[in-house]
């Protein structure tokens, strides 16, 4: 069954890194996943968006359509990525970042950022917490999975604080 | 009978070369194959001759090595290649005025900065000789070329201070008057672990001394002679009298400093690669 | 080995490697970047070299170097950097020189649309330098493929010392997707000479594939390479005779194993009476095309050049005198299409699928032309 993912902020928040640890851990469980990617003009602070496919099946054309939830870091990337969401899919908002939440259905708000800064003490975990989140709405990858992927990417001497911000997003809904 | 032991360094069926009655390129090819003679890390099979385009590149075609006739003004990142996969090999660069400063004026600094171990000698003609005649960057103010017929008001560089500025570790000038000289200059050059560089001031007779109503070779050697001043006297000279066309030869730079060769040698090392 | 995710640009820095590619010499630019980032920290681990330039056009002078001395070289770049290396692209060529150069393509002219994908380099890497020369350039679809052909690349510069280009784009160099890769690959060796200097060995003598055994610096040969035309000696000659037979081989030794180098994926072409033409990224969305296409009856083929070239000329004519009509559809203003018509030779209709407009094809956009194709073809158009 595939699912389609988007995720989206600006620069600098990791979402492009988020959306590369999801398709890996996809793929550590036997599935095919792409993971694409577009960036503002600028490396940091300008628009950015990633996309994920997690399929059983082979997966040829690399473009997200109508994605089946879309993560949104920023009120822009809100505004701009929400408008194709699959009528029954899920938008998920940073909750302090996203003051407006667009007009949908199904939208799941959570204080994203804030738990990092919070709990963590950095905003840098950010997108490790949304990653929490991301796994535990969308059931695509098991939460041990995400925890080993999360691991092999992050420099070890973060991997503590990296799990603590997976534990939080993953319990914050 | 003279000791011509040097003829060996040269091709013969490729010669006689191509250079004009009176050209001073085949003085300073003679003096890098007579410093090369006197280093004993220099043989014919572990060196490499790079050159650009024009008059002063076509010297590798000469010389009996490995030799590279690359594209204008890219002898020296050919040179690099080069070295930095065979660390061990010698590699020497013979380029000219516009080839080092104008086209390759870019890949020359850089070198120069990276430090690489090649020996870079420019034999300066002031001009583009073998297009006929255009202005180089080497030209001094208010001489004539085809493509400055009213004379030069483009400033000329200094390339000994550019390469010293840019990083070079050896910087010497030498001329094809000075020959003694010139050979003790290579040879120091060949030495030094680093970038070398020698500029050989060479005449011209054909597309630059006749158009600047500079006399016969013989007279252009002349001039050398009599403005050369060496790097001792030149240094001791007051301001007021560095005039006219006066101009030091000799070293003029010289530092240590670690080679590229060497430095990437600790890169391999840091990620565990061995030797190269 | 089991799946991992990886970037199609990591999967060629991973072939050229395992093809034995251990000199590296580039310049950052995207979307090309991650190739050299990945070669800075894989290949000193190999004893390799890699060295960033000042600019393009030392880049190139730097692997043609290396590789003279004896080592298997690559270079990466995309558009604006590919533009300036076209100088010693043509030097590789003149002075037979094995690299291979990877061009992940943007949007252009000029600076363009750095970050945005394009199709747009497909003639200049057949003509981007200047002069006749001969040329090999494959593109890969998939992240897996990207690593086979960067093998191949490098395989191929090595046999017929030539450059080769591997013309990717943004859609495959930034793609991540699960790969097995091979533990083994086949390797093209360096040739080597295979007389002495004492037997009258000549440098670019050529070898009964008409390609020479030139031999590596160092090892005392004693020979001369250059830009300039040259005999079997290597050494400048003046001859019209030796200007055109040196013009000549050039392009049959690689003319002369067109069958061999050639490789053009087909499906669905049993009953197909159209096909959609396609290459690299965008074959991916034209196969998805295809998929939807059938599905709704329409009896369509999948042909995905994955050799540019030379290009597949006679394999295009024999299809296209069992099809109705061609889509040929690629992320330019119209290249490949023209390389079409020129084999179809008005055998079936041809249409251009195109897009310049820094997106990848939508599926749907395929079909629309595939829609419309068919309706031309039946007068209805």
């Amino acid at each position: 069954m595939r699912k389609q993912l988007r995720l989206s902020g600006s620069g600098g928040q990791g979402v492009i890194t988020a959306a590369i640890i999801l398709a890996e851990a996809a793929v550590s469980e036997g599935k095919n996943a792409v993971q694409s990617q577009s960036y503002g003009p600028e490396a940091r602070g300008g628009a950015s968006k990633s996309e994920v496919i997690i399929d059983e099946e082979k997966i040829y054309h690399p473009h997200v359509k109508n994605p089946d939830f879309v993560l949104a870091m920023t009120q822009k990337a809100a505004d701009k990525y929400f408008s194709d969401l699959n009528p029954e899919g899920t938008l998920i908002l940073d909750d302090d970042l996203v003051p407006t939440s667009p007009d949908f259905k199904n939208i799941i708000r959570v204080p994203i950022t804030k738990l990092a800064v919070e709990k963590l003490g950095k905003s840098l975990f950010a997108n490790i917490v949304a990653l929490g989140v991301i796994v535990k709405v969308t059931k695509l990858v098991d939460f041990e999975t995400i925890k080993k992927s999360v691991a092999t990417r992050v420099p070890p001497h973060t991997v503590e604080q990296n799990m603590k911000a997976l534990q939080l997003g993953f319990d914050s809904v | 009978m003279v000791e011509r032991s040097y003829e060996k360094f040269f091709r013969q069926n490729r010669l006689p070369h191509l250079w004009c009655p009176g050209c001073g390129n085949g003085i300073v090819m003679k003096a890098i194959v007579q410093a090369i003679e006197k280093n004993p890390a220099y043989t014919q099979d572990n060196t490499v001759i790079v050159s650009g385009i024009g008059c002063s590149s076509r010297a590798s075609g000469y010389m009996d090595f490995d030799t590279l006739h690359t594209a204008h003004g890219r002898a020296i990142p050919f040179a690099t290649g080069v070295k930095l996969a065979r660390p061990e090999l010698n590699v020497i660069v013979i380029t000219g005025d516009g080839d080092c400063t104008a086209i390759g004026g870019n890949h020359f600094i850089h070198g120069c900065r990276r430090n690489v171990d090649l020996t870079v000698i420019l034999f300066n003609n002031n001009i583009y000789g073998m297009t006929g005649g255009q202005a180089s960057p080497m030209t001094p103010l208010g001489k004539k070329a085809t493509t400055a017929p009213y004379g030069s008001v483009d400033r000329p560089f200094d390339a000994c201070k550019l390469a010293e500025a840019a990083g070079a570790t050896y910087v010497a000038r030498s001329t094809a008057f000075h020959v003694q000289h010139l050979v003790k200059m290579i040879e120091d050059g060949l030495n030094n672990r680093g970038f070398s560089f020698i500029e050989a001031l060479v005449q011209c007779p054909t597309a630059y001394g006749r158009r600047n109503k500079m006399g016969d070779p013989a007279k252009m050697m002349a001039w050398m002679r009599d403005n050369a001043v060496m790097k001792n006297s030149w240094d001791k000279l007051p301001d007021e009298k560095k005039i006219g066309e006066k101009f030091p030869i000799g070293l003029f730079y010289k530092a240590e400093s670690v080679d590229y060769d060497t430095a990437y040698q600790k890169v391999i090392d840091a990620a565990g690669g061995g030797a190269k | 080995m089991s799946a991992r995710l990886m970037q199609g640009n990591e999967a060629i820095a991973e072939g050229a490697l395992k093809a034995g590619v251990r000199f590296f010499g580039g310049y950052p630019i995207t979307p090309s970047t991650e190739i050299a980032e990945s070669l800075a920290k894989l290949l000193p681990k190999f004893g390799g070299t890699f060295v960033q330039m000042e600019d393009e056009i030392a880049s190139m002078g730097v692997v043609l170097g290396a590789s003279l001395a004896g080592k298997k070289v690559l270079t990466a770049s995309s558009g604006p950097g590919i533009s300036l290396k076209q100088e010693l692209i043509g030097y590789a060529s003149a002075a037979e020189i094995p690299v291979v150069i990877v061009n992940v393509q943007r949007v252009g002219p000029s600076t363009g649309q750095p970050t945005a994908p394009s199709q747009g380099d497909v003639m200049q890497a057949r003509w981007g330098t200047h002069g006749d020369h001969s040329i090999i350039v494959l593109s890969p679809w998939s992240v897996r493929e990207a690593f086979d052909l960067a093998v191949k690349s490098v395989n191929y510069a090595e046999r017929f010392r030539s450059p080769v280009i591997l013309l990717t784009d943004e859609i495959v160099g930034h793609l991540r997707e699960n790969v097995e890769l091979p533990a083994e690959v086949e390797i093209y060796p360096r040739r080597t000479p295979k007389i002495s200097r004492a037997e009258g060995y000549q440098p670019y003598a050529p070898d009964e594939d008409l390609v020479p055994n030139v031999a590596n610096f160092g090892e005392g040969y004693h020979i001369h390479v250059t830009g300039l035309i040259h005999d079997d000696t290597g050494f400048p000659s003046g001859s019209p005779k030796v200007t055109r037979e040196a013009i000549k081989r050039m392009h049959e030794k690689i003319s002369r194993a067109e069958d061999e180098i050639i490789e053009v994926h087909q499906e669905f072409m049993d009953d197909a009476e159209f096909a959609v033409v396609s290459f690299g990224g965008t074959s991916r969305t034209a196969y998805e095309a295809v998929l939807n296409a059938r599905k709704r009856g329409i009896k369509i083929g999948f042909v995905r050049l994955i050799t540019i070239f030379p290009f597949a000329e006679k394999i295009i004519r024999e299809l296209s005198k069992n099809l109705r009509g061609l889509i040929v559809a690629e992320l330019n203003f119209g290249q490949l299409v023209n390389e079409v018509e020129r084999a179809v030779a008005g055998q079936c209709a041809v249409k251009l699928c195109a897009k310049y407009d820094m997106t990848i094809f939508e599926p749907e956009e395929i079909e629309t032309s595939i829609d419309e194709l068919i309706a031309e073809v039946n007068g209805n158009g």
